[in-house]
């Protein structure tokens, strides 16, 4: 429709850029003063989501389980075990894992709004919503580490690495402090944005362009097609990195959790 | 909804306001994004992940005991049959001695009879021989008195003289003898000097 409306309009084909992931200008509702955007809604929805199946799974747990509390306590397990307890270990991980549990859930149902029809847009696409949860995640980290070392002992365990001669030292503390306390929110919020940015501009791109193409006429009804069917195949190459994308998410988490919590570093 | 999607694709560039830049920060996401985030946390901390340890607890809890359980069967029936092992053992034993204990017994038994056969054995052949001496001395008694009937008798014949007289009879008969012992010694002598 929008293409059809911009051939008609103008003849001149508009290639989405930035302005598609502004919803500012049209919100859905207002509450208070307050303009109530789609990706904001899809924020929601995605944690009544992942809520509401987890208690359907767990409210009625019992030793042998039902179909519903099988799929969640695999999901749960999932990260559990093979994400919280691999990586930050045995000892300490139990406490962490409600944490990696809703974020990658969170993370994953948020992303795959852009799959989902009707809905189709990847709620971290956002970027402010990545940073506020990279930002939580810089606050856990270091708060487990000083917790666990004290300020000064935590300071030294990221910045110093062991190992390596006192010489060296000038060069790399700064350097392990830059990278171990400055760089890794701004990455953690970066990798998932821009994944989920890219991933549906190109989307749009294929979609929109493919009709602007058949609208055309002439090599387009050849090329139209061709650009939906890349379409549909960068649709299921991005279910690959939402999934990839949450799961790295909570990986790092749990990496850096247990980075603070070693005894050396 | 379908609308509002294309319309959001749409809107913007046919609004024509100033491009937002997608890195930049907007409060009011972010902090709708640490509140929402952090009440799925609550809630997931809270309802979720508690009963699913509890479950996970209980179902290893049931797991071990069901072992812990078949452990105990297990050492149970391994001390029936190191039992019943030590029973049959004992019964061979037992077995074994009341053999060899027969086995002594019937060895006495034998050697007593064996014993008993020999002495009786050496009895009857004692008597036997009691019996035969007895009889060869009546025989021989017998003998000598009917040799000298039979002796008088003929010689009574021969000369006409009756012997029937005991006493003579006797005289007689010892003479003769006397001198066949007398003659067998000359003629031994005469021999001797022939």
């Amino acid at each position: 429709m929008f293409g059809i409306t911009m051939a008609e309009s103008g003849g001149e084909f508009v290639a989405p850029g930035p302005n598609s992931f502004d919803f500012s200008e049209v919100p859905l509702f207002h509450i208070g003063g307050l303009a109530v955007t789609k990706p904001m809604v899809q924020l929601l929805l995605g944690a009544v989501i992942v809520f509401v199946f987890f208690y359907a799974a767990a409210r009625r747990a019992t030793l042998v389980p039902s179909r519903i509390q099988f799929a969640g306590e695999s999901a749960y397990g999932m990260v559990r075990n093979s994400i919280g307890r691999d990586i930050i270990g045995s000892h300490d991980f139990i406490k962490f894992v409600p944490y990696l549990v809703t974020v990658f859930f969170f993370i994953l149902i948020n992303n795959a709004f852009a799959t989902i029809p009707f809905i189709q847009f990847p709620t971290f696409s956002r970027a402010s919503m990545a940073y506020a949860l990279a930002a939580l995640s810089w606050i856990i980290y270091n708060a487990v580490g000083i917790k666990k070392h004290g300020f000064l002992g935590y300071l030294k365990l990221q910045s110093v690495p062991s190992g390596v001669s006192p010489a060296m030292y000038p060069l790399l503390v700064p350097l392990e402090f830059f990278s171990n306390i400055l760089v890794r929110p701004v990455t953690l919020a970066l990798r998932l944005f821009a994944n989920m940015f890219a991933g549906h501009l190109l989307l749009i791109l294929f979609s929109t362009g493919g009709l602007f193409l058949l609208e055309y006429g002439g090599i387009g009804y050849v090329a139209g097609p061709l650009a939906w069917v890349l379409a549909i195949a960068i649709s299921f190459l991005e279910l690959l990195v939402q999934f990839l994308q949450a799961y790295v998410f909570t990986l790092l988490n749990a990496m850096y959790i247990s980075g603070a919590l070693a005894d050396e570093h | 909804m379908q609308n509002l999607i294309f319309l959001a694709d749409g809107e913007p560039a046919e609004g024509g306001h100033a491009p937002e830049n997608p890195l930049g920060f907007v409060p009011v996401e972010a902090a709708l994004s640490l509140v929402v985030f952090g009440l799925l946390l609550f809630l997931i901390w809270k309802f979720v992940a508690p009963r699913f340890e509890q479950t996970f607890a209980e179902r290893t809890q049931a797991i071990e005991g069901g072992i812990a359980a078949a452990e105990s069967k297990q050492a149970e029936a391994d001390a029936r049959l190191a039992e019943l092992e030590k029973q049959l053992a004992d019964a061979r034993h037992e077995a074994a001695r009341i053999r060899e204990e027969a086995r002594e017994q019937g060895a006495a038994i034998v050697a007593e009879m064996r014993e008993t056969a020999q002495a009786e054995s050496a009895r009857i052949v004692e008597h036997g021989k009691a019996q035969i001496e007895a009889e060869r001395q009546q025989a021989v008694t017998s003998l000598r008195a009917e040799v000298g009937t039979l002796a008088t008798g003929l010689a009574g014949r021969i000369v006409g003289e009756s012997l029937e007289d005991e006493a003579r009879q006797s005289r007689v008969v010892e003479r003769f003898l006397a001198e066949i012992e007398a003659d067998s010694a000359t003629t031994n002598s005469s021999g001797s000097v022939n």
